[in-house]
């Protein structure tokens, strides 16, 4: 009999059944039962009226959201710099710049928090968000490079014949036909901004919550369902933000390579 | 004095140490029609670019209406560019893009609107002002790049290779459409392209470029019929191109027959080249009044004409053109008038190189040691080595030779090949020879050492 190419997708598709989509029907279950295994609404109506998780949801976002832009500033001039020939020849510098991400995140996280102590920084807020931007810069960086090598750069060009100066060069082509990689950018940042746990711990002194530590506090005192409850939130949640640029994602995925 | 819109003096280029471009001068009256036409790699699209700004020159000035606009940035020049590939920006629809140069401008919105909307008439695309540029089809995507760049008015509309990637059809129509426009808006228009039948359609004055230096500048006329040189002769149009020999004023010798031609001063028994066009060789159907007779051995029909090779009882291929159809092996008598043969003087007669004398008998040159023969001058002097075209051997390999180069150019002359080899160090050599090459065919380059002529020394 002959195989159908069909056929060949099966493989995937079990994984995807039993790592994507069974972890998740098990976290909606979970999130909609009690301890005693009967459907219950209370894990999702608790957590908003838990004022202690709802404003570290709050924070969450907060810091998530200026991790995206610190990076976003930092990341763009970078990408920009890199992907100009006339500041940058070679591909090595753009390998430099991906390089921590060889290194293990938790391993640089914990250096960088050993590096603070020793200079005597107090841990805090500040230390958070540079440990954030340190770790996920290149995250932002890589997209916004590939979509703008790949800008013909007889549009800024044509730009440039038709009356525009450098800046406004940079502001009507160069970073409009550069959003799907801002946006891919802005998405690989912000999403696991939103759930991290382990950089709050390290770089804060767990002074710091954030929701993935809620989550994690939850899931290691055993307290699943409530947890996967607060899962399910965060899901909803990033799950909406995706959606929000719908439009240009097949672009976006151009960007990530 | 004339008033030129553009003039370009002295104007050189090199991008590290290759030059593109040697001491041009191209001077353009307002409203004219100038097509810079070469062969890829030949500087054209480079000057296109120095006007616009694009690139800086490394010498020379480009006055635009008497004022020197070298020093200013693209975005200040009053020019528009249409580009090869037409740039349209992608995230803007048809009527943005036309109006992206009015808009930095910050003419009032109720302007760029009928501007907008006048152009689009001009260009035949009304009704296309919401569309996407990506689904436009190429000759649209072109249109619409065209009024981007006129709705400026710019002072001179520079356009690189505009037409070069849309199919013949549309290129014919565009060619018409161009020419209309030209005339019609009386803006000079600067027009860079490889095709020479282009050039001779649209153009007031062609400007020929070879490897960064100008061949000729002409009406088309001029250019078709009267080529200054056997580039030229090749590069547009179909060509005849003969050795010959100036016997005395009005007569000259090629094909080995003498015939009547009206060019004078050229000295006495003056080796020189002839172009004679295809459509210039007459056939004769009474006999009695034909110079010279040759077999026909093939014959093409293109359309319009006949296309014929003829080999000459002498032994020459001819390429004529005739409205009557013949038969492979008909025996044919031919005339040409004395107005139809262009003669040329010829750019060189031998090849000379720069040597420097290795010992008593070896030579360097073109990045190689040649054998020569035995010489009484010191080791280390500078010489000058002079070959015969028809001494060069070329060997299949490049390392059976004592220097490597490629075939550049190759141009028929009837009974031999005439091929310019580049060698690796950018030398050119001019070789003689009945082997069939192809063009960029790597080959080794072997002198015999008798056929070198050691022929001037230079004391400093």
């Amino acid at each position: 009999m002959k195989i159908k190419r069909s056929s060949w997708s099966l493989p995937y598709f079990i994984f995807l059944l039993l790592f994507v989509a069974l972890p998740l029907v098990l976290i909606a279950v979970y999130a909609l039962q009690d301890s005693s295994g009967r459907f219950t609404l209370d894990n999702i109506s608790r957590f908003f009226s838990d004022a202690d998780a709802l404003s570290t949801f709050a924070l969450s976002l907060e810091v998530a959201i200026e991790n995206t832009l610190i990076c976003l500033a930092l990341g763009y001039p970078a990408a920009w710099i890199l992907a100009n020939r006339k500041y940058n020849s070679s591909a090595v510098t753009i390998i430099l710049f991906i390089l921590p991400m060889w290194i293990n995140a938790l391993m640089r996280t914990l250096a960088t928090a050993e590096l603070f102590n020793m200079l005597g920084v107090t841990l805090g807020k500040g230390t958070l968000l540079f440990g954030m931007a340190y770790d996920y810069l290149p995250f932002m960086v890589y997209p916004i490079y590939n979509i703008l090598k790949k800008i013909d750069p007889s549009y800024a060009e044509a730009a440039e014949d038709l009356g525009a100066t450098p800046l406004k060069v940079f502001l009507k082509v160069t970073l409009p036909l550069s959003a799907p990689g801002i946006i891919s950018g802005v998405m690989m940042v912000f999403m696991p901004t939103v759930s991290t746990f382990a950089i709050s711990e390290f770089l804060t002194n767990s002074k710091i919550k954030l929701f993935g530590t809620i989550i994690q506090e939850n899931i290691n005192s055993s307290m699943w369902n409530y947890g996967a409850a607060l899962s399910l939130i965060m899901l909803v949640i990033i799950g909406i933000t995706t959606l929000f640029d719908n439009k240009s994602s097949s672009a976006a995925q151009e960007g990530v390579i | 004095m004339e008033n030129y819109i553009i003039d370009i003096q002295h104007l050189s280029k090199s991008f590290g140490d290759k030059k593109v471009l040697r001491d041009i001068n191209i001077k353009v009256r307002k409203g004219e029609f100038v097509t810079l036409l070469g062969p890829s790699g030949c500087g054209k699209t480079t000057i296109l670019r120095l006007i616009a700004g694009f690139l800086a020159p490394n010498e020379g000035t480009i006055l635009l209406d008497g004022k020197d606009i070298g020093n200013l940035p693209p975005y200040q020049r009053p020019l528009n560019t249409v580009f090869q590939r037409y740039a349209l920006f992608p995230h803007l629809d048809v009527y943005d893009n036309i109006a992206f140069g009015l808009k930095l401008k910050n003419v009032p919105q109720k302007d760029i609107d009928a501007k907008v909307r006048k152009v689009l008439r001009l260009v035949n695309m009304e009704d296309y002002e919401e569309r996407d540029v990506d689904s436009l089809s190429g000759g649209q995507q072109q249109r619409v790049a065209i009024a981007r760049a006129l709705v400026n008015k710019p002072k001179v509309l520079l356009l690189d290779e505009p037409l070069a990637a849309l199919d013949l059809k549309m290129r014919k129509d565009m060619q018409i459409e161009l020419k209309e426009m030209h005339e019609k808006l009386g803006i000079t228009f600067v027009y860079v392209t490889h095709d020479q039948e282009e050039a001779l359609t649209l153009s007031d004055t062609i400007v020929v470029l070879n490897e960064g230096k100008i061949q000729q500048v002409g009406t088309p006329t001029d250019i078709y019929n009267e080529p200054v040189n056997s580039f030229v002769a090749d590069f547009i149009g179909d060509s005849n191109i003969l050795d010959g020999t100036m016997l005395c004023d009005r007569k000259v010798k090629f094909i080995d027959e003498e015939f009547d031609c009206v060019d004078e001063g050229f000295g006495e028994n003056t080796p020189v080249e002839v172009v004679v066009r295809p459509e210039d060789v007459n056939i004769k159907k009474d006999k009695s009044k034909a110079q010279f007779f040759g077999t026909v051995t093939s014959c093409t029909f293109k359309g319009v004409y006949y296309q014929l090779f003829i080999n000459t009882d002498k032994g020459y291929e001819l390429m004529v053109q005739d409205y009557h159809k013949f038969e492979v092996g008909d025996r044919v008598g031919m005339q040409i008038t004395p107005e139809n043969i262009q003669v040329m003087h010829k750019e060189r007669t031998c090849n000379s190189f720069k040597a420097v004398v290795v010992d008593s008998n070896h030579l360097e040159m073109l990045g190689g040691v040649f054998e020569c023969c035995k010489t009484d001058i010191e080791p280390g002097t500078k010489v000058r080595a002079e070959v015969d075209f028809d001494k060069i051997d070329l060997m299949d390999h490049q390392d059976e030779g004592s220097a490597a180069g490629q075939v550049h150019s190759i141009i028929y002359k009837g009974n031999h090949y005439h091929l310019t080899i580049l060698t690796d160090k950018r030398k050119h050599i001019f070789v003689n020879t009945n082997d069939v090459w192809d063009k960029r065919d790597l080959v080794g380059i072997r002198i015999e050492p008798k056929d070198i002529k050691i022929v001037e020394v230079n004391e400093d």
